[in-house]
C-alpha cells in the first residue's frame, strides 16, 4: 500500500526521501553513483522489443547478483524512434541506437562489468561523421529545450515515485495551499501559454471563462485524442510521463471549480492507455486525485474516456458529444464549451501538451516561461518530424524556431540526398511551405500568414520525388473519409474536391477545374460549420498558390513531374534493351511484344501502368516518364 | 428580457437579447434563405442545427461567414446579408446540394412544394456544376403503408430526426454513418416498416424536400371511382375541411365545408359522407366507457384512442400498459365498420361491393386502415386513406378548383354531425366531446355551457379538474408524443392522479397532422387552423354527440345501446405488443 | 417493462459471451431515468466488441436494451465510428498504416501487395475468416513507417518483399493449430 500524502508538507517530505531515485539522472558529475539504464518503452521502441530488453536486462542484472551496483528500467520516448529502441546509461551519459534484446549481454558484461562503451550500438553524428556517446553531442539534440517533454527518458512512467523525485505534484501543492484560484489564471495568462491543439487560445483566458460561470458542476478534459496522421507527441508525453497531466488537469479543476475530469484518449493507443490508467490508481492511492486532496478540501477525480476511431472527436464539441454517448458531430460555437459544454455544463478542453506544460509554469513561475519563444507566442512546441528527412522523431524547441533549423540542424536534411520541395505543417488542416519560407521562425501567427498552420505539430518533410497535386489529395482523401457529414460545404464540398483532385491525378483534368478548385475551396473555408471542414481545402490552396506549375503540368501536358500519379506515367523501353522478356512475361495485360534477344516495345493503348516490368527489368531498360 | 440593438444591411433594429441574427433580419422583413432550420415557437419545436449553411451572412470581424439562423445576436452587431462573398457562398452550398440530388423534379411528388426547389428557382440554378461526379444511390423504402423514404433526395436538415427523437420521442430514425455516406435512417438502415415507428408522420410533415412522403394511394382511389362494379363513398376528417382551402390559395383557417363537399361529390363519389359522424359515435362509446370506468373506479385512466399514431406508440413503446386505453376503434375505423354493415345492408350490397375512402390529415391512418384485425373476412373497413394534400391534387388533376366551387351538404345518414365531432381535429377537444356527453349521462341534466374552454390550446400537456355533477374528475390533454411519454411515465409509476387523458399523436392535434398541406415553418398556421375548428363547431345547432340525430336512430335501429353486444363486435379493438427496432 | 426494443429474434451467440457482456454493465449500475445514461454506451460498445468480435445486430439491440436506449441510437453511434464493426473481422487482422508519415513511405504499395497476397480488399474479410485487411490512420509509431499490424503486434519498416514473409508466418501458424 502506498503512502498516503496528506499535505504540502508530506509531499515535500516525501519529496525529499524519493529525490535519490533519479538523482544520478539529473545530476550527472558524480559518477560513482550507482549506475542506472534506461530504455526507451515509448510505442515506437516498444514495438521493436524493447520490453523484452527491459526483462532481459533486469534478469542478468539479478543472474549476475549486480543489484547494489545497477539497475534497469523503463521510461518514455527519447524522440528518437527512428533510431530506436533507444538505451542511455546513467550517470555515463552514454546513449545506445537499434538495441536489441540480444544485445543486454554485452551492456551488462561490457559497458556495466568492464566499464566499455559499446562502439557499436553508438550513435554516428552525421555532421561530424563520428561515433558519438552523449546526447549532448548530437545536432538532433542540440537546439532543443525540452518543458512538456521533461521527464521522457528520465522517470519511469510507470512509477509514481519518479515523478515525485523530479518534483511532481508539487505545482498541485503550491496551487493548493499558496494560491487562490485567480491566482492560478493570472499565472497562466502571463505566463503567454497558448493552446497546443491546433487554435493556439491562451489557455489562462480560457479558464477565466469557465471560472466565471456560477454554477456547481464544470468539467476538465484533456483532448488526447491526437488524430493528425503523422502527429504523436501527445502520445508520448501520455506514455513517458502520465502524472504531468493528471495534475495539471487537477490544477485546472481547482482553478475553475470542477471536481471531475476526464481523458479522451484514442482507443489506438493502447500503452498510453495502460500508462495512465497506471498513474490514475497510483495518484488516486496516494491522494492526489479523490476527496480532500493535500487535506486542502479540494476535491477532484479523472476518469478514462475512449474515442474509437474519429478523427472529428479531436474538435472540442465534437468530442464533447463523444463523451455523452452520442455521434461525434460538431456543434456551433457559441456556445462555447467554457459556458455551456459536457452535459450542458461550464467544461474546458485543452491539450494534453497544454497540459504537461502547466506544472512547470506554476513552479517557476510566469516571467520564466514568457521570457522562452517569440512575441506572441511563448515557451516551446513539439514537433513530430517525419517523410522525406534523415532524423525522424519527435523534438521540442522554442517558439520562433526557423523551420530551417528544425529541418536541416534537428532533422539531419532530406534523405538520399534528395532536394527539398516543401514541408506540410498542421497535418490535413495545414498547408504546404517552400523553401522561399524555410526562415520563417515558428510561430501561430506566421504559419497561418504563410497559407499553413501549427495545428498539432505535425511536421512532414517533402521532397523531390513528392507529387504536390497527390499529397493534396492525400490530404482531401483524409479529410473526406473523417468528415462527419453534418454540413453542405464539407460532406459535399471536400468529396468535390477530392474528385477534381482525382480527375487531374487521371490526367483528365481542365484549366476550368483548377479555378473551380480555388473558388470551391474558399466557399468550403468560410462556410463550414467546423475547424475540419474550414481548414480541409488548406492542402490545395497552399499546393495551388506554391506549385502552380505542378497543376498545370498535370493538366495541360498531362505528366506528373515526380512520377508519382499513375495514371500519368508513361513506360517505354529504351536502347539499353537486350530482349531478355522478363518484363514480357510479367506483364498482366500482356502488352509487351519481342522476339527473343530483340528489343521490346511497349503498346501504349494497352498498358496499364502497374510498373511490373518497370520492377522487373534488370538492365535499367524501361523508363518512367 | 434585455434588448440588444444591431445593424443589419445598415438598417438598426432591436431585439430580445435571446434573439439569432435571423430572427433580427425577418424583423426588417429581410429576407434570408433557409433549409435545415425550423423553429415552431407556438409548439415548442427548435431545430437548430445550423448544417446546411444556406443562411450565411457576414458579420464584422468575423473571419468565416456565420449562419444566422444560429448565432445569436450581440449588441453593435454589424451584419450584412446580401455581399457578392455571401451570395456566391450560398450560390455554391446551393449546387453543392444539388449536385447529389436527382434532376428529378418532373416527376417528383413534392413539386411547386418542395423548399429545396424554390430556392433552386430562385437562385437561377439550371444545371448540375458537378456533372459527372458521385451520386449517392439508396433504395426507395416503400416497405410500409404508410410512409415513403427515397434518401437520394435527402438534404441532411436532420429536422426529421429531431421530430423524431426529440419532440415525438419515438427514436427511429438517426443519423447512419459519416461523411459523404451518412443518411439519416433507422437503424442499421431498415425499412421503416421493421422499426416502431407510430407513422404519425412528424417526419414527413417537416421534411422540406421528397425524402420522406406519405405513400400515395391516389391511383387506387382513381380506379375505384371509375370501376362501375363497385359503390365508392367518401368520409372526411373534420381536421380536412380548415386546411384543404390553403391548396388552393385560401387564408389559412378559411372553413371550406361545403366547397370540399361539392368537390367530392363532383370527383365521382357516390355518396360523400364525414367522418365526423364516426367521431360522434366514438363519443357515444367512449363516453360510455368512461362512465362505467369511473363508476367502477378500475383501469383508469382512461385513454383516448381515436388517434392511430398514438396507438401505435403505446405497443411498440409501453405494452404494459396495453389495458387502459378505450377499447373504441377511432372514427375513421367505426365509420369504415359501420358503413361496411349497418349502410351496406341499407343499400343492400355486400361490404366487398364498397369501397370507403377516408380524407384524413393523417398518414398514421393509412397504416391504421390496413391493420388486419380492421378486415373481417379480408375485406378492409377502410379501402383507402388519402391526406388533405392527395385530396387536393386530384382536386386540381379532375379540374376542380375549390374557390369556384358551391357548398353543399353531406349525404344522410352518415353525413350527419354535430360540433362536438368538429372538435376532434383539434388537442383537447375529443375530451371536451366526451364531456360533453358524459356529464349529461353521469348527472341525467343538461349541460348548459358545452364549452370546456380550459381544454383548449397548443399547449404540449394540459391538467384540468371539471366537477361533474359534485364529482371532481382529473383530467390530462397530451398532444405530441414526447408529452405522451410524460404522463404515460407517470401512470407507469403510480403517480398518476388522473381519471382520463386525451393522447394525440401531433402537436396540436390532427390540424396538425402529417398529412396536412405544408406549413414551411409558419406554426401560425396551426393556430389559425385551431380557431377555425372552434369557430366551426359554435356555429353548429347540435353541439352533443349524443344528440345527433342519425346517431340516436343507429342505435335504435342497428347497435342497441353504447357498449352493447353489438358495439363491441364492431366499434371495439384490443392492442397488442409489438416490436421493432 | 422498460425494454422498448424488439427482443433479438434469436441470439446465435453464445450465452456466455452475453454474460460476460452483462456482468460488466451491471457494474455499471445504470438508471433508466438518468439523462446522463447514455455516456456509457461507447465504453459498452468497446467492451462488446472485445467479447464478441464485433457488432452485430443482435448484439446492438442486446445493448440497447441494458442501457434503456433506442436501437436506432445504438447503430447511428456504431456507423459514426470506425473502430466498430459489425461484420466479424478475420483471426489475423491486418492492418495497414496510411497516416501521412506511412504513406509518404509507399503505405500504399504494402497495402496492395497485402491486397493480391490474400485476395481481398482493404475492409474484407477472407472466405475462411482467417485474415482481414484494414488501411489505419497513424498508429503513432510514425518513426518506424511504413507500419503494419497484425493484430497487436506492429511491423515496422516494411519492405514490399517482407509482405510475403510476414502472411506466410501467420499461415504456418494456422497450419500448425489445425493439426493440434
Ligand atoms: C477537426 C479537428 C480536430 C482536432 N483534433 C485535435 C486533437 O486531436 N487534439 C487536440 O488537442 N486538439 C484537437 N483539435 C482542437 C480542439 O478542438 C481544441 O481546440 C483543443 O483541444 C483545445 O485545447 P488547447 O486550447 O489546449 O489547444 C481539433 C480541432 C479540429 C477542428
Ligand atoms: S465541417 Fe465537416 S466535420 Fe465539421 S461539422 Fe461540417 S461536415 Fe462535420
Ligand atoms: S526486361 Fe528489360 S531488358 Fe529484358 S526485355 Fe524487358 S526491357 Fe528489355
Ligand atoms: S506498366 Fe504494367 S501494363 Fe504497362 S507494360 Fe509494364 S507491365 Fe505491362
Ligand atoms: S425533392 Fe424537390 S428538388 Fe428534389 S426532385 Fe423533388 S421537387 Fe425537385
Ligand atoms: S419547368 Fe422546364 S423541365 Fe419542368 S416541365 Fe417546364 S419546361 Fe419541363
Ligand atoms: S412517422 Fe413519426 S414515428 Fe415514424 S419516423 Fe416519422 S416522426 Fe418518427
Ligand atoms: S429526410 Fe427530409 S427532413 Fe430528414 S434530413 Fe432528409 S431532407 Fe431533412
Ligand atoms: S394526431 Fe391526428 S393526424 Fe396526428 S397521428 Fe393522430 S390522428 Fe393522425
Ligand atoms: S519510442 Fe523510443 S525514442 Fe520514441
Ligand atoms: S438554415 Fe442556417 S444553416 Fe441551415
Ligand atoms: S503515419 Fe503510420 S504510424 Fe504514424
Amino acid at each position: 500500500m502506498a503512502k498516503k500524502i496528506n499535505s504540502y508538507d508530506d509531499l515535500m517530505n516525501y519529496f525529499k526521501e524519493k529525490e535519490p531515485l533519479i538523482r544520478n539522472r539529473i545530476d550527472l558529475t558524480d559518477k560513482n553513483q550507482k549506475r542506472q539504464i534506461l530504455v526507451c518503452g515509448g510505442t515506437g521502441c516498444h514495438a521493436s522489443e524493447s520490453k523484452l530488453l527491459v526483462e532481459n536486462l533486469i534478469k542478468l542484472i539479478k543472474d549476475k547478483g549486480l543489484s547494489d551496483k545497477v539497475s534497469a528500467s523503463q521510461t518514455g520516448c527519447f524522440g528518437f524512434c527512428e533510431k530506436g529502441p533507444i538505451v542511455k546509461v546513467f550517470p555515463d551519459d552514454v546513449f545506445y541506437i537499434e538495441v536489441k534484446p540480444t544485445d543486454a549481454d554485452e551492456i551488462i558484461n561490457r559497458h556495466i562489468i568492464e566499464n566499455k562503451v559499446i562502439e557499436r550500438l553508438l550513435y554516428e553524428e552525421p555532421s561530424i561523421k563520428k561515433k558519438v556517446e552523449t546526447q549532448q553531442e548530437m545536432s538532433f539534440y542540440k537546439k532543443q529545450e525540452r518543458i512538456a517533454l521533461r521527464n521522457c527518458g528520465i522517470i519511469d512512467p510507470e512509477t509514481i515515485d519518479e515523478y515525485i523525485a523530479n518534483k511532481g505534484y508539487q505545482a498541485l501543492g503550491k496551487a493548493l495551499t499558496a494560491m487562490d484560484q485567480d491566482g492560478v489564471i493570472t499565472l497562466l495568462i502571463e505566463s503567454g501559454l497558448r493552446g497546443r491543439g491546433g487554435g493556439g487560445f491562451p489557455t489562462g483566458v480560457k479558464w477565466s471563462l469557465a471560472k466565471k460561470n456560477n454554477v456547481p458542476e464544470k468539467f476538465i478534459i484533456c483532448n488526447a485524442d491526437e488524430g493528425d496522421p503523422g502527429a504523436f507527441m501527445d502520445r508520448s508525453i501520455m506514455e513517458g510521463d502520465p502524472n504531468a497531466v493528471l495534475e495539471a488537469m487537477a490544477i485546472g479543476g481547482y482553478a475553475i471549480g470542477a471536481s471531475k475530469g476526464y481523458i479522451y484518449i484514442r482507443a489506438e493507443y493502447p500503452l498510453a492507455i495502460e500508462r495512465l490508467q497506471i498513474a490514475i490508481n497510483q495518484s488516486r492511492e496516494m491522494g492526489f486525485l479523490g476527496k480532500n486532496i493535500l487535506g486542502t478540501g479540494f476535491d477532484f477525480d479523472v476518469e478514462l474516456k475512449y474515442g474509437a476511431g474519429a478523427f472529428v472527436c479531436g474538435e472540442e464539441t465534437a468530442l464533447i458529444h463523444s463523451i455523452e454517448g452520442m455521434r461525434g458531430e460538431p456543434t456551433t460555437k457559441p456556445p462555447f464549451p467554457a459556458n455551456s459544454g459536457l452535459w450542458e455544463k461550464p467544461t474546458i478542453v485543452n491539450n494534453v501538451e497544454t497540459y504537461a506544460n502547466i506544472p512547470p509554469i506554476i513552479l517557476n513561475g510566469a516571467q520564466w516561461y514568457n521570457s522562452k519563444g517569440d512575441v506572441k507566442s511563448k515557451g516551446t512546441k513539439v514537433f513530430a518530424l517525419a517523410g522525406q528527412i534523415n532524423n525522424v522523431g519527435l523534438v521540442e524547441v522554442p517558439m520562433g524556431t526557423t523551420l530551417r533549423e528544425i529541418i536541416y540542424e534537428i532533422g539531419g536534411g532530406i534523405r538520399d540526398g534528395l532536394e527539398f520541395k516543401s514541408v506540410q505543417t498542421g497535418g490535413p488542416s495545414g498547408g504546404c511551405i517552400t523553401k522561399e519560407h524555410l526562415d520563417t521562425p515558428i510561430t501561430y501567427e506566421n504559419l497561418i500568414s504563410i497559407g499553413s498552420m501549427m495545428g498539432s505539430g505535425g511536421m512532414i518533410v517533402m521532397s523531390e520525388k513528392d507529387c504536390m497535386v497527390n499529397i493534396a489529395k492525400f490530404y482531401l482523401e483524409f479529410t473526406v473519409d473523417e468528415s462527419c457529414g453534418k454540413c453542405t460545404p464539407c460532406r459535399v464540398g471536400n468529396k468535390r474536391l477530392l474528385e477534381i483532385l482525382t480527375k487531374i491525378t487521371n490526367g483528365n483534368g481542365t484549366m476550368e477545374d483548377l479555378a473551380e478548385l480555388k473558388e470551391l475551396s474558399e466557399v468550403i473555408k468560410d462556410t463550414s460549420l467546423c475547424g475540419l471542414g474550414q481548414t480541409a481545402p488548406n492542402p490545395v490552396l497552399s499546393t495551388l498558390q506554391y506549385f502552380w506549375d505542378e497543376y498545370v503540368a498535370h493538366v495541360v501536358d498531362k505528366k506528373c513531374p515526380a512520377g508519382v500519379c499513375q495514371k500519368l506515367v508513361k513506360y517505354e523501353i529504351n536502347a539499353k534493351c537486350i530482349g531478355c522478356t522478363a518484363c514480357a512475361r510479367v506483364c498482366p495485360v500482356e502488352c509487351i511484344t519481342g522476339s527473343v534477344k530483340q528489343p521490346h516495345v511497349i503498346q501504349q493503348d494497352k498498358c496499364i501502368k502497374c510498373g511490373a516490368c518497370y520492377t522487373k527489368c534488370k538492365f535499367n531498360a524501361i523508363d518512367k516518364n | 428580457m434585455a434588448q440588444v440593438t444591431l445593424t443589419i444591411n445598415d438598417r438598426k433594429v432591436t431585439v430580445d437579447e435571446k434573439s439569432t441574427v435571423l430572427d433580427a433580419a425577418r424583423q426588417l422583413n429581410v429576407k434570408i434563405p433557409t433549409l435545415c432550420h425550423l423553429n415552431l415557437h407556438d409548439l415548442k419545436i427548435n431545430h437548430t442545427n445550423a448544417s446546411c449553411r444556406i443562411c450565411m451572412v457576414e458579420i464584422d470581424g468575423r473571419r468565416n461567414l456565420a449562419p444566422s439562423c444560429a448565432t445569436p445576436v450581440v449588441e453593435g452587431m454589424v451584419i450584412r446579408t446580401h455581399t457578392k462573398r455571401v451570395l456566391k457562398s450560398r450560390r455554391k452550398v446551393l449546387e453543392l446540394l444539388v449536385s447529389d440530388h436527382p434532376f428529378d423534379c418532373l416527376n417528383c411528388y413534392k413539386s411547386t412544394d418542395c423548399e429545396l426547389q424554390t430556392l433552386v428557382n430562385e437562385f437561377g440554378i439550371n444545371k448540375n456544376t458537378y456533372e459527372g461526379f458521385a451520386m449517392s444511390q439508396y433504395p426507395v423504402d416503400e416497405s410500409s403503408k404508410a410512409i415513403r423514404r427515397d434518401l437520394t433526395k435527402c438534404i441532411m436538415c436532420r429536422r426529421c430526426e429531431t421530430v423524431c427523437n426529440n419532440v415525438q420521442t419515438v427514436g427511429v430514425l438517426t443519423g447512419y454513418k459519416r461523411g459523404f455516406e451518412a443518411v439519416v435512417a433507422p437503424a442499421e438502415m431498415k425499412g421503416i416498416v421493421d422499426t416502431k415507428c407510430t407513422y404519425c408522420g412528424q417526419c414527413v410533415a417537416v421534411c422540406p424536400t421528397a425524402a420522406l412522403t406519405g405513400i400515395s394511394y391516389i391511383q387506387d382511389v382513381w380506379n375505384a371511382i371509375f370501376d362501375d362494379k363497385k359503390t365508392v363513398i367518401v368520409q372526411t376528417a373534420p381536421a380536412i375541411r380548415v386546411a384543404i382551402g390553403e391548396e388552393f390559395g385560401m387564408q389559412p383557417g378559411e372553413i371550406v365545408t361545403g366547397k370540399l363537399v361539392a368537390g367530392l361529390r363532383r370527383m365521382g363519389f357516390d355518396s360523400v359522407f364525414d367522418t365526423n359522424f364516426g367521431a360522434d359515435l366514438t363519443i357515444m362509446e367512449e363516453s360510455a366507457e368512461l362512465i362505467e370506468r369511473v363508476v367502477k373506479n378500475k383501469d383508469l385512466p382512461i385513454l383516448t384512442s381515436c388517434c392511430p399514431g398514438w396507438i401505435n406508440f403505446l405497443e411498440y413503446q409501453f405494452p404494459d400498459l396495453l389495458n387502459i386505453p378505450s377499447t373504441c376503434k377511432s372514427p375513421q375505423q367505426m365509420f369504415g365498420a359501420i358503413a361496411k354493415s349497418y349502410y351496406a345492408e341499407k343499400i343492400g350490397k355486400k361490404p366487398e361491393e364498397i369501397v370507403v375512402v377516408s380524407i384524413m390529415p393523417c398518414i398514421a391512418k393509412k397504416y391504421e386502415a390496413s391493420r388486419p384485425e380492421f378486415a373481417p373476412n379480408n375485406v378492409p373497413d377502410v379501402d383507402f386513406a388519402l391526406t388533405t394534400r392527395e385530396l387536393a391534387k386530384m382536386f386540381k388533376e379532375a379540374g376542380l378548383d375549390l374557390n369556384d366551387l358551391p357548398e353543399e351538404q353531406f349525404d344522410s345518414p352518415l353525413g350527419e354531425s354535430t360540433g362536438a365531432a368538429d372538435i376532434f381535429a383539434s388537442s383537447g377537444g375529443v375530451l371536451e366531446a366526451a364531456l360533453r356527453t358524459a356529464y349529461e349521462k353521469m348527472t341525467g341534466k343538461k349541460l348548459d355551457k358545452v364549452d370546456f374552454v380550459s381544454v383548449r390550446g397548443m399547449e404540449g400537456v394540459k391538467e384540468v379538474t371539471i366537477d361533474i355533477g359534485g364529482t371532481p374528475l382529473n383530467f390530462a390533454i397530451t398532444s405530441g408524443l414526447g408529452n405522451a411519454r410524460i404522463v404515460l411515465e407517470k401512470i407507469r409509476s403510480g403517480e398518476s392522479k388522473y381519471h382520463g387523458i386525451e393522447i394525440m399523436a401531433c402537436p396540436g392535434g390532427c390540424i396538425n397532422g402529417g398529412g396536412q398541406p405544408f406549413i414551411h415553418g409558419d406554426s401560425s398556421i396551426i393556430e389559425k387552423r385551431m380557431n377555425a375548428i372552434y369557430k366551426e363547431d359554435s356555429g353548429k345547432k347540435l353541439r352533443k354527440s349524443h344528440d345527433n340525430p342519425s346517431i340516436q336512430k343507429l342505435y335504435k335501429e342497428y347497435l342497441g345501446e353504447p357498449l352493447g353486444h353489438k358495439s363491441h363486435e364492431l366499434l371495439h379493438t384490443e392492442y397488442y405488443k409489438k416490436h421493432g427496432s | 417493462m422498460e425494454k422498448f426494443n424488439p427482443e433479438p429474434k434469436i441470439k446465435t451467440l453464445p450465452d456466455e459471451l452475453y454474460k460476460k457482456l452483462d456482468s460488466y454493465i451491471d457494474d455499471l449500475s445504470v438508471d433508466r431515468k438518468d439523462p446522463r445514461k447514455k455516456g456509457n454506451l461507447i465504453q459498452v460498445l468497446h467492451k462488446a466488441q472485445g467479447i464478441f468480435g464485433y457488432l452485430p445486430e443482435e448484439v446492438q439491440v442486446h445493448i440497447a436494451n441494458r442501457l434503456f436506449l433506442h436501437h436506432s441510437e445504438v447503430s447511428g453511434v456504431i456507423s459514426f465510428y470506425n473502430y466498430f464493426t459489425t461484420t466479424p473481422k478475420g483471426k489475423y487482422c491486418v492492418s495497414v498504416c496510411m497516416g501521412t508519415a506511412c504513406y509518404v513511405k509507399g503505405a500504399e504499395k504494402i497495402l496492395n501487395e497485402f491486397e493480391k497476397m490474400l485476395n481481398i480488399k482493404a475492409g474484407e474479410v477472407t472466405e475462411d475468416l482467417k485474415f482481414s485487411i484494414d488501411a489505419l490512420r497513424c498508429v503513432g509509431a510514425c518513426g518506424l513507417a511504413p507500419v503494419v499490424l497484425i493484430n497487436d503486434k506492429v511491423y515496422g519498416r516494411v519492405k514490399l518483399q517482407d509482405v510475403k514473409k510476414i502472411v506466410e508466418e501467420y499461415l504456418v501458424a494456422t497450419e500448425s493449430e489445425k493439426k493440434e
